[in-house]
């Protein structure tokens, strides 16, 4: 049995129709071929699944794709500027290196950006190293990815961003 | 703090790595990321059993479900896919679907080809198969005396599959001269790389040419190329294997080839496209993602000066089911088995030994970290013995640096280094005294503080003969470990550099763009990195054992040189001057001694690809601008057959001293860094922010060994880690702030002076922090002996003591 889903996704009107037991990691991989989101256990630990729903960051593998029928998604292909530019969390990833691999950063990306753009931003690196807590990453040993979400955060706070 | 280099414009700079802009769009090009038009999704039956016969598969079930491509077992599958390749001298079948027996949790028995995942994972639960259980062997010193059914090989007779001793200078002199000896036992347990990327790979059959084209995350194309061929019956050049991104290795995705072997196998028998990614389980319990298991016996003496004079290790290695890495991770730990120190004796006495787990492969250090931490355990224990400082004894003991190259005792040399300096930088940005002084206050809040050091050796850019030096009679003595490039400037003048190895999180194309520019006197913008497939590449052995830039720069150097030559043959014509008053400056090309005329790289090359008429005939103006290169190892000579010199395997020696100042909380036992200091010298640094960045993740995997991970096996041999909600990597609230400094002792032997630094970081965590925490408990007399170090393995050791 197939169900009819539609969603928003990175600004797209996306119609699909699904089994009710796909998941959403699956669905935007496989079915809309937007392979940045990650899958790196599927036990919803690692967070490199991670993707946004109607504005708040969710583990796309532990969601079924009939569950974000109706809903407004963005992944990480939707994270650069309008014009394809890099956004200035992805440019200070850049600088700093808050990436190896390069496979978990997607999903870090997501929840730092949530984070930049949230009511509680600060440059408390302690708070930004809870804000990553829940995206395994095991290349970097984290400090980088602290460094440039840190800026980031100052960037905003100072209205620069 | 580097030091200025005067004459060099990119070596040393922390460009911005080429490798991120697409990673970090998303779009970067993963194995699973790959899909094929027809394209069946596989799943594989796990055995439950951790030792048992296979009686009897029915696949009827399973064949019939809808939406079912393909259902195979083991012993159909080895019909058209032989034994995986295994560099093991003692006779160790393994298939990659296991045959008539398996031997470890998570073995597969059976695989489905189906329209998706989903319907492949349902046809797994209805493939029915009887076993007939036996005891499984799970403790290894209980796998040395197994009979019978305990025997997980019957063809090689035991679960011994090698036995030997060695011993390297005058060591029972040595000994018996002895004023102290000091004898310690250590236990050093299963942990695992667990990259957040599984092992992946979609491989397509095409029955006319029966050509394979494989997309995989496993590194070493070009040995896996052709280890795949012969396994799948083929040549190796009918498969073509083309390089990922891959999501983290740090050797476990070295080169064990089951995952793109059963792609292939399954896509030729379901004539269709076939993707294969293991889930998270199965990279645990099959994806040969465990690391040493080892049981010593160590001893160290000395004079009565305080100086070493011999040191043994006794070890007990349990290797799991299979033993696909033969001693591999043993001639690794003999690289550097007496550290930085001037230890004139060494005996080594080995057993490896299969039991019913997942067999081992290599992990950031391949062994070479285990014997690190044993050495610097037994330098503490020396010190603590006899009341001595620890800083004090490893000062003592130094090689000083008057005195490279410098044999250790087996033969194999270091090129270069300065330990002294590494340490003073060390205890300088430390500031142990500081410590000190808190440790008292600590304590009235219920905290203990603990410093511990580290001072190890960072052997680097591996070289095969360790694979097979301690075996009398070596079934593939290999002895070649090439890298090669290829680099064309096109007929605009811009520079592409192809590269053979895969981008794994080390910064091939970075390192690619940087050492080009360097050579060729580019700026780096105008220079793009490809990746070669098989079928169009060169021979390359990959990043492995900390040698890709340093095998790289030797490639890129030899290519620039035949490169530069031909954009003065094309220059000299065009200029009317001799080609030896040529020099390239920023893309032009001018004569040192005329000025006024000269050339850019895309005027030269405009003509070089365009105007064959303008210039003579002959060779050397054949049309275009490209060279290739291939680099062999830069220091290698060959073992003596009777072991008595293993020759020189590992000569471009790094080092390293890590102080983890450490906080201990009485009550809950949690260790928390308040300090990580981490000095490395790596010779010549490319691009020091991306050292820094191995040197960061190294000791954030040392720090996860050190005190939270462990491969967990019950005595049924059942893998109690099966998620990483159980094999707990460390998170963004487990990893400090690291303090990172350098020394650059340049290597003689090598391009630029560059030496490997890919494992130095886990290489040096794990003995600093164990000897932080033992220095927090130090009226208690702790001393630890085994890792990890978790709350409960204190509460344990602390009682014990009392
Ligand atoms: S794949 Fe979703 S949390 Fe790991
Ligand atoms: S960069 Fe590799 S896992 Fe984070």
């Amino acid at each position: 049995m197939k169900y009819d889903v539609k969603m928003k996704v990175n600004g797209d009107l996306v119609e699909e129709q699904v089994t009710s037991r796909m998941l959403l990691s699956d669905f935007i991989r496989d079915v809309l071929g937007l392979t940045g989101t990650h899958i790196g256990c599927e036990h919803g630990v690692c967070g490199s699944c991670t993707i946004k729903i109607d504005g708040v960051t969710n583990r796309a593998c532990l969601i079924f794709a009939v569950q974000a029928n109706g809903a407004d998604i963005s992944t990480i292909e939707g994270l650069s500027n309008e014009d394809g530019s890099m956004s200035i969390l992805q440019e200070l990833f850049s600088k700093h290196q808050a990436l190896q691999c390069g496979f978990c950063t997607p999903g870090i990306l997501l929840a730092a950006q949530e984070f930049i753009d949230g009511p509680g931003v600060t440059v408390d690196r302690e708070t930004v190293r809870e804000v990553i807590s829940g995206n395994l990453c095991r290349c970097t040993g984290y400090e980088t990815i602290v460094d440039a979400v840190v800026e980031a955060a100052a960037l905003k706070i100072e209205g620069e961003l | 703090m580097i030091p200025n280099r005067k004459n060099s414009s990119w070596i040393g700079a922390s460009l911005e790595r080429r490798e991120d802009r697409r990673l970090l769009k998303g779009r970067g090009r993963f194995a699973d990321d790959v899909s094929l038009p027809r394209m069946g999704y596989v799943a594989l039956l796990p055995s439950p059993y951790a030792n048992a016969r296979i009686k009897k598969i029915d696949l009827k079930a399973a064949q019939a479900l809808s939406g079912v491509y393909l259902v195979v077992t083991g012993a159909q599958f080895v019909k058209t896919v032989g034994p995986m390749p295994t560099r093991s001298n003692a006779p160790v079948v393994q298939y990659c679907i296991a045959v008539d027996r398996v031997r470890h949790v998570g073995e597969p028995v059976a695989a489905v080809v189906a329209v998706n995942r989903y319907i492949a994972e349902d046809a797994v639960e209805l493939i029915e198969v009887e076993y007939e259980e036996y005891d499984p062997v799970v403790d290894p010193m209980a796998s040395i005396k197994a009979t019978g059914n305990g025997v997980l090989h019957p063809d090689v007779g035991s679960n011994v599959v090698h036995k030997s001793e060695h011993s390297w200078g005058p060591l029972s002199q040595n000994l018996k001269k002895a004023a102290h000896i000091v004898t310690e036992n250590f236990r050093w347990n299963r942990v695992a790389p667990q990259p957040i990327e599984t092992c992946a790979a979609v491989a397509d059959f095409n029955p006319a040419g029966e050509y394979f084209t494989i997309w995989s995350n496993m590194s070493q194309q070009s040995i896996i190329g052709g280890n795949l061929a012969i396994s799948l019956g083929v040549q190796e050049t009918q498969v073509n294997y083309h390089l990922c991104d891959v999501g983290g290795s740090f050797g476990g995705k070295a080169g064990l080839f089951h995952v793109p072997m059963i792609a292939a196998g399954l896509a030729r028998l379901a004539k269709r496209p076939v993707k294969y990614v293991e889930d998270r389980m199965e990279h645990m319990a099959n994806g040969n993602q465990n690391g040493s298991d080892r049981i010593y016996t160590a001893s160290l003496s000395l004079d009565s000066d305080g100086r070493f004079t011999a040191v043994i290790f006794d070890v007990i290695d349990d290797f799991g089911a299979y033993f696909m890495i033969n001693t591999g991770s043993h001639g690794n730990s003999l690289a550097q088995a007496t550290g930085p120190y001037d230890i004139p004796a060494l005996g080594y006495n080995l057993k490896c030994v299969l039991t019913n787990k997942v067999q081992q492969a290599p992990y950031r250090g391949f062994g070479g970290e285990v014997a690190n931490f044993v050495l610097e355990r037994l330098v503490d224990a020396a010190a603590k013995k006899m009341n001595w400082d620890p800083i004090d004894l490893r000062r003592r003991n130094f090689i000083t640096k008057d005195n490279f190259p410098y044999r250790i005792p087996n033969g194999n040399i270091y090129d270069s280094g300065d330990y002294e300096k590494v340490l003073e930088k060390a205890l300088m940005a430390a500031d142990l005294p500081y410590w000190e002084s808190k440790k008292k206050s600590a304590i009235q809040k219920g905290k203990r503080i603990g410093w511990g050091i580290s001072t190890v050796n960072e052997r680097s850019v591996l070289s095969m003969t360790e694979f097979w030096f301690l075996d009398k009679s070596p079934r593939f003595p290999q002895t070649s470990s090439p890298e090669s490039v290829q680099i064309r400037i096109a007929s605009n003048g811009r520079a592409v550099v192809t590269i053979y190895a895969p981008h794994w999180g080390n910064s091939p194309e970075t390192m690619a763009v940087q050492l080009v520019a360097e050579t060729l006197g580019m700026h780096p913008d105008h220079i793009e990195v490809n990746y070669g497939s098989t079928e169009n590449g060169m021979i390359s052995k990959g990043p492995v054992g900390s040698r890709y830039t340093v095998m790289l720069a030797g490639a890129i150097a030899g290519a620039c040189k035949k490169l530069k030559d031909r954009i003065f043959t094309f220059a000299a014509h065009m200029l009317e001057v001799e080609k030896n008053e040529l020099v390239i400056r920023d893309e032009v090309v001018s004569s040192a001694f005329s000025s006024g005329s000269s050339l850019t790289f895309a005027e030269i090359s405009r003509f070089a690809h365009n105007f064959r008429l303008e210039f003579p005939a002959g060779e050397e103006y054949a049309s275009g601008l490209i060279a290739q290169y291939t680099y062999d190892h830069p220091l290698t000579t060959s073992p003596n057959p009777d072991t008595n010199d293993l020759g020189i395997f590992y000569p471009i020696v790094g080092h390293a001293c890590h102080i983890a100042i450490v906080e201990v909380d009485e009550i809950t036992l949690q260790t928390k860094f308040l300090k990580y200091v981490a000095v490395h010298d790596a010779g010549t640094i490319v691009n020091p922010k991306a050292v820094a960045g191995q040197i960061r993740g190294g000791i954030a995997q040392g720090i996860g060994t050190a005190l939270y991970e462990r491969v967990y096996y019950d005595d049924q041999g059942q893998l109690l880690t099966v998620t990483l909600a159980d094999y707990a990597i460390p998170t963004s609230l487990e990893i400090p702030d690291i303090v990172i400094d350098h020394v650059e002792t340049p290597s003689p032997y090598t391009e630029y002076g560059i030496k490997g630094c890919g494992e130095g970081g886990r290489l040096a965590a794990m003995p600093a922090i164990a000897a932080a925490i033992d220095n927090a408990f130090k009226d208690k007399g702790l001393f630890i002996r085994e890792l990890p170090v978790t709350p409960s393995f204190l509460y344990d050791n602390l009682h014990i003591d009392d």
